[in-house]
């Protein structure tokens, strides 16, 4: 599974992990998370994601 | 030469405001011309990092995302990197522009994009336009102040705000010797109760930092700062991080409503309507908003009106996270000249801060330590913005 960067700050959701403290399982793919999710450590939106390169 | 077509968009600065109208605009209209014109040298690059990346050990390249060339081809753009603008035309509709060689060049416009930023404000007292001191607030800026210091150096930071509170946690973290001088009581003044400033204050302090609160620098001399108090900081390195004033040169030159900011309307028209201003250099209905949540929905209207569905700027509650690791903090701040009184919960490091008015409602908020995290919940309760 494609793991997203947050084009501003830099961080990176990989669904490998997910982020269980969000309620947002291990295992559970970008496309899955419901759209009104931001980004936990500059709080813009999950369309500010864009697909991690390399 | 002209370049683009005089239908076009031209966006003149590749922060993350032009940046990301550009990529907001390719996606609704994928045949427009879109020429972005910079000063800088084209890189994109996580703006909000300059303040901490330090201690993650992030020099100038690996802080860059996309080189110019990269950006120019997922945007379908071309960008001019290094050139400057040195007037804008309305009545031809064109802005001249100056190339790094020297040369001029004009290119026309069908409407044109102003995201030009904001210059930092100068420390100006005794001595102070000859003792070194720096800012850091784009890339280049970043290099150079890296560049330009040694480990373990005494850094002096003149400001404690969002920007100086997140530089001092950040090089106190790379092991610097860092000392932070304000005539605010507490770090974050403007935006903080007392009691959670005073609690980012005693977390900044443990993580190394000497705070000077309620003091200003009278003199400066070379590695020598004088305090109104008498005392003096001796200092290998010396930052101000004492605010921002938005570019707004090129609009009055070209006869555009100016204030604070370049006025705009609520869909960042400013008073020429085939020109637009967005981000740091906007004064918007709602004021100047120098933060990135607000610019990224600038970003977000203003590539839909650019694309041929003119769309209003909205802005709901939108919470400022401070990143100062020794103490995490969201801040939700009141509107400017609200009336209300902050109302505390919790104790310690771990804090929920209300500003309610007079009648009950809950106009802004601060979080911190392990309840940052309600961040999400409670900005759906503040009143929107615009």
């Amino acid at each position: 599974m494609k793991k997203y960067v947050c084009v501003v700050c830099g961080f990176v959701y990989d669904p490998a992990v997910g982020m269980p403290e969000d309620g947002i399982p291990a295992g559970t793919p970008f496309e899955s998370i419901p759209d009104d999710w931001e980004c936990p450590d500059c709080g813009v939106s999950k369309s500010d994601f864009e697909v991690q390169e390399g | 030469m002209d370049r683009a077509p005089q239908n076009g968009v031209v966006i003149l600065g590749s922060g993350l405001g032009g940046y990301t109208l550009a990529r907001e605009l390719r996606k609704l209209d994928a045949q427009v011309s879109i020429t972005i014109v910079t000063a800088d040298g084209g890189e994109s690059y996580s703006k909000p990092m300059l303040s901490a990346a330090f201690a993650q050990g992030k020099d100038a390249l690996s802080l860059m995302q996309k080189s110019p060339g990269q950006m120019a081809e997922d945007l379908k753009a071309t960008i001019l990197a290094r050139h400057r603008v040195a007037a804008i035309r309305r009545d031809a509709k064109t802005v001249v522009i100056r190339r790094p060689d020297g040369d001029e060049m004009e290119l026309g416009y069908g409407r044109l994009v102003l995201a030009l930023g904001a210059d930092p404000r100068p420390y100006v007292a005794e001595g102070s336009e000859t003792a070194g001191l720096r800012t850091v607030n784009d890339l280049d800026d970043y290099a150079a102040w890296r560049a330009a210091l040694s480990p373990g150096a005494r850094v002096l930071l003149v400001g404690a705000g969002l920007i100086g509170s997140e530089f001092a946690n950040d090089l106190a973290g790379a092991g610097f010797c860092v000392a932070v001088v304000d005539p605010a009581p507490w770090p974050l003044g403007r935006l903080l109760p007392q009691a959670l400033g005073e609690e980012m204050a005693k977390a900044l302090g443990e993580a190394g930092i000497s705070f000077h609160l309620g003091r200003s620098v009278t003199r400066w001399s070379m590695g020598r700062a004088e305090l109104d108090d008498g005392s003096a900081i001796a200092y290998d390195q010396a930052l101000s991080a004492i605010g921002l004033i938005p570019r707004t040169r090129l609009a009055s030159e070209a006869g555009l409503v100016v204030e604070r900011g370049i006025k705009v309307d609520g869909s960042l028209a400013t008073s020429d309507p085939a020109i637009f201003a967005m981000g740091d250099c906007a004064e918007t209905p709602a004021g100047l908003l120098p933060f990135i949540l607000p610019l990224m929905a600038e970003a977000k209207a203003l590539a839909a009106t650019l694309a041929g569905c003119e769309t209003p700027l909205k802005l709901p509650a939108l919470p400022v996270v401070v990143k100062t690791p020794a103490l995490p903090m969201v801040v939700c701040p009141p509107a400017p000249g609200a009336v209300g009184d902050w109302v505390m919960e919790g104790a310690g490091r771990d804090r929920k801060a209300l500003f309610v008015s007079p009648q009950g409602k809950a106009l802004g908020f601060a979080l911190s330590g392990a309840r940052v995290n309600e961040r999400q919940s409670l900005a759906k309760e503040m009143p929107d913005l615009l």
